[in-house]
C-alpha cells in the first residue's frame, strides 16, 4: 500500500541564527545555533533529534552538529544535492521519514557563511573528473562562472518571447524590498528601493542587473518536522505538510538545461506543482500565499507560470497588477526571500512559510492565510511542498 | 595574466576538445539510431547503445539566446563578454562565445558561424562571429 505523505507531517519548529555579512563563526557553529533554536521553538529538547537532514553543498557533517547540539541516536540521515534545489527536498525527506517510522523528531538544516567564506560561482577546474565537473566545464572555459550567467540566458529569451521587461524585474525586486522593510532580520531592512535606483544599477549578465540578484549572506536555518499527530501537543502551531515532492525531469541539467526542447518554461517546477496540487487536492485558487525561490527575480515571473496562477507568458501581468504584494493575490516572500532577507539557500524561505500559516510573519497579509505554497531552487532539480494549518 | 579555466578531461568529453584542439566542432552521434547528442554521453538515451562516434559541424547556425557578462571580471576573460547558445543547422544546440561583435549588435535568430580561438597559452576553443562578419 503506497504511503501518501498527505498530512502525515508537519513543521513545528523553525530556527534561524542572525543573518549578515560575516558571521565571525563557523558554519558548524551556525548549525548548531539554528537547530537549538529550532528546537526551542518547537519545545522539544535536541536530544530527542533522531533525524538530520541537509545538502550536499552543505559543510557541516551531521554527526558533528549530532556531538554540538547534544542529540543522541540517529536513525535518519540523508543529504539532497542541487543547490538550492535541496530546499523543500530536506523536508520531503523528514516527511517521508516520520510517515514510514524511520525517525520521529527530523531537524533540517541549512548553514553558511555565504558572503565571508565560500561564495557561490567561483569556477571548478583542476585534475580531479567527474560527472558533474565535466557538466559544468561547458560553461567555464567561456566564462560562464556565476549562477546569474547561467539563468540570464534562460531568462533572456523568456523576455524576448513574452514581452517582459527590466521594469518588470524590477517590480519584483521592489515588491521584495517591501517586505524586507518590515523584517528586522533582513538584509533589506530599512534601505528602501525605488525603480530609478533598479534600473541604473550595474549591468552584471544582461538582462539581469545587480538588484535582480539574491544577497549573499552568512547565517544558518533549521526546521523542525514531525508527526502531525505530535505537533499538535507542541509548542507552535503546526504548519502542515499538505504536499511536498521532488522534481526533475528530461533533459535536466543543473542551471542550464539549454538543450531541451522547453527554454521558454521550467518544466522541472510544473512537475513539481502537478505533484503537490495531486497529493494535497488543491489547486492555484486554494493558494493564499507564496514563497516562491528567488535566487533571481526572472525566477519569480516564469514560476507564477509553472504553478498556474496565470497562464503561459502572463506573469507579467500578475506582477503589474501588484499580485506579489502584501495586499495582493500572491504575496510572496513576504520576509524579503533570497533577494531581500538573505541568501540561505531557500531555507529561510521555508521558515517564512511556516510564519505564514501562524499568522506571525512581519509581512503578514490581512486576508487568511490557509495555504502556503514553498519552491526549491530554479533552473535545478528542484521541489514544492504546501503548508496548512492543523484541522 | 592567467588564463581561462581549462576543462577537466575525462572519458565522456577529453575527444570533443581534441577535435577543437584540430580545428573542428564536434558533434557526438549514436551508432546504433545515429541521433546526433550534445553535450556527450556516453549511453544514448534512445536506443542505449554505448556506440558513438562523432561528426564535424558545418559550424553553422543561429543565435537562439544569448547575455551579455560585464561584472565580475574573472581573469582570462575579455569583458564585456557574449555568451550565445547556438541552435546548429545539424540540429544540436551549443553554449559558445560570439566574437567580434560589439554587446548592443547581438540578437536573437542571427546567423553565426564557428571559428577556432586559440588563447596565448596554445589552448583553442570553438568560438562563434556573426555570418559574414570579418
Ligand atoms: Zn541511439
Amino acid at each position: 500500500m503506497p504511503v501518501s505523505l498527505k498530512d502525515e507531517a508537519a513543521i513545528a519548529g523553525i530556527g534561524l541564527t542572525e543573518f549578515s555579512k560575516k558571521s565571525g563563526v563557523s558554519e558548524l557553529s551556525l548549525a548548531a545555533q539554528c537547530i537549538k533554536a529550532a528546537c526551542d521553538d518547537a519545545g522539544v529538547s535536541p536530544s530527542e533529534i533522531d533525524g538530520l537532514v541537509t545538502y550536499t553543498l552543505d559543510s557541516t557533517d551531521e554527526i558533528e552538529v549530532a556531538r554540538a547540539v547534544g542529540a543522541a541516536d540517529l536513525s535518519f540521515f540523508s543529504r539532497i544535492n542541487y543547490g538550492g534545489g535541496a530546499a523543500v527536498g530536506t523536508i520531503a525527506q523528514a516527511a517521508m521519514a516520520i510517515a514510514t517510522g524511520q525517525a520521529s523528531t527530523v531537524v533540517c538544516y541549512r548553514a553558511m557563511n555565504g558572503r565571508s567564506g565560500k561564495r557561490m560561482g567561483q569556477g571548478v577546474s583542476g585534475e580531479i573528473t567527474s560527472s558533474d565537473l565535466i557538466h559544468w566545464s561547458w560553461y567555464m572555459p567561456y566564462g560562464m562562472l556565476i549562477p546569474g550567467s547561467w539563468i540570464a540566458m534562460i531568462a533572456n529569451k523568456y523576455m524576448h518571447k513574452y514581452g517582459v521587461t527590466r521594469e518588470d524585474l524590477g517590480r519584483v525586486a521592489i515588491s521584495q524590498r517591501n517586505h524586507a522593510l518590515r523584517n528586522p532580520r533582513a538584509y533589506g531592512y530599512g534601505k528602501p528601493l525605488t525603480m530609478d535606483e533598479y534600473l541604473q544599477s550595474k549591468q552584471i549578465a544582461e538582462p539581469l542587473c545587480l538588484y535582480d540578484f539574491c544577497q549573499e549572506t552568512d547565517g544558518g536555518c533549521a526546521i523542525l518536522v514531525t508527526s502531525t499527530e505530535r505537533a499538535r501537543d507542541l509548542k507552535q502551531r503546526p504548519a502542515v505538510i499538505r504536499g511536498v515532492t521532488q522534481a526533475s525531469t528530461r533533459g535536466q541539467e543543473q542551471m542550464t538545461s539549454y538543450y531541451r526542447d522547453e527554454l521558454l518554461s521550467l518544466p522541472e517546477m510544473e512537475l513539481a506543482a502537478n505533484r503537490v496540487y495531486a497529493m494535497s487536492g488543491l489547486g492555484p485558487d486554494d493558494i493564499d500565499a507564496a514563497c516562491l525561490y528567488d535566487a533571481f527575480t526572472s525566477e519569480i515571473i516564469m514560476q507564477l507560470e509553472s504553478f498556474g496562477f496565470c497562464g503561459v507568458g502572463e506573469g507579467k501581468e500578475l506582477v503589474r497588477e501588484g499580485a506579489l504584494d502584501i495586499d495582493g493575490r500572491l504575496p510572496n516572500n513576504t520576509h524579503g526571500g533570497l533577494i531581500s532577507e538573505g541568501y540561505i539557500h531557500g531555507m529561510n524561505n521555508i521558515a517564512e512559510g511556516v510564519r505564514l500559516i501562524r499568522g506571525e510573519s512581519t509581512g503578514q497579509p490581512s486576508k487568511a492565510v490557509a495555504h502556503v505554497l514553498v519552491s526549491s531552487g530554479v533552473g535545478v532539480p528542484t521541489g514544492a511542498m504546501i503548508l496548512g494549518k492543523a484541522d | 595574466m592567467s588564463a581561462r579555466i581549462k576543462p577537466p578531461m575525462g572519458l565522456d568529453n577529453a575527444w570533443w576538445w581534441q577535435m577543437a584542439d584540430a580545428g573542428k566542432l564536434g558533434i557526438q552521434r549514436c551508432r546504433g539510431c545515429q541521433t546526433l547528442r550534445h553535450p556527450p554521453r556516453p549511453m544514448c538515451g534512445e536506443c542505449h547503445s554505448l556506440e558513438w562516434d562523432a561528426v564535424e559541424a558545418s559550424g553553422r547556425g543561429v543565435i537562439c539566446s544569448y547575455t551579455v557578462l560585464r561584472h565580475p571580471q574573472f581573469p582570462g576573460y575579455e569583458y564585456p563578454l557574449i555568451i550565445i547558445l547556438v541552435d546548429l543547422e545539424e540540429g544540436t544546440r551549443v553554449t559558445s562565445q560570439l566574437v567580434g561583435c560589439a554587446p548592443e549588435d547581438v540578437d536573437f535568430d542571427l546567423p553565426v558561424e564557428m571559428l577556432i580561438h586559440e588563447d596565448p597559452d596554445g589552448f583553442k576553443l570553438p568560438v562563434f562571429k556573426l555570418a559574414g562578419a570579418a
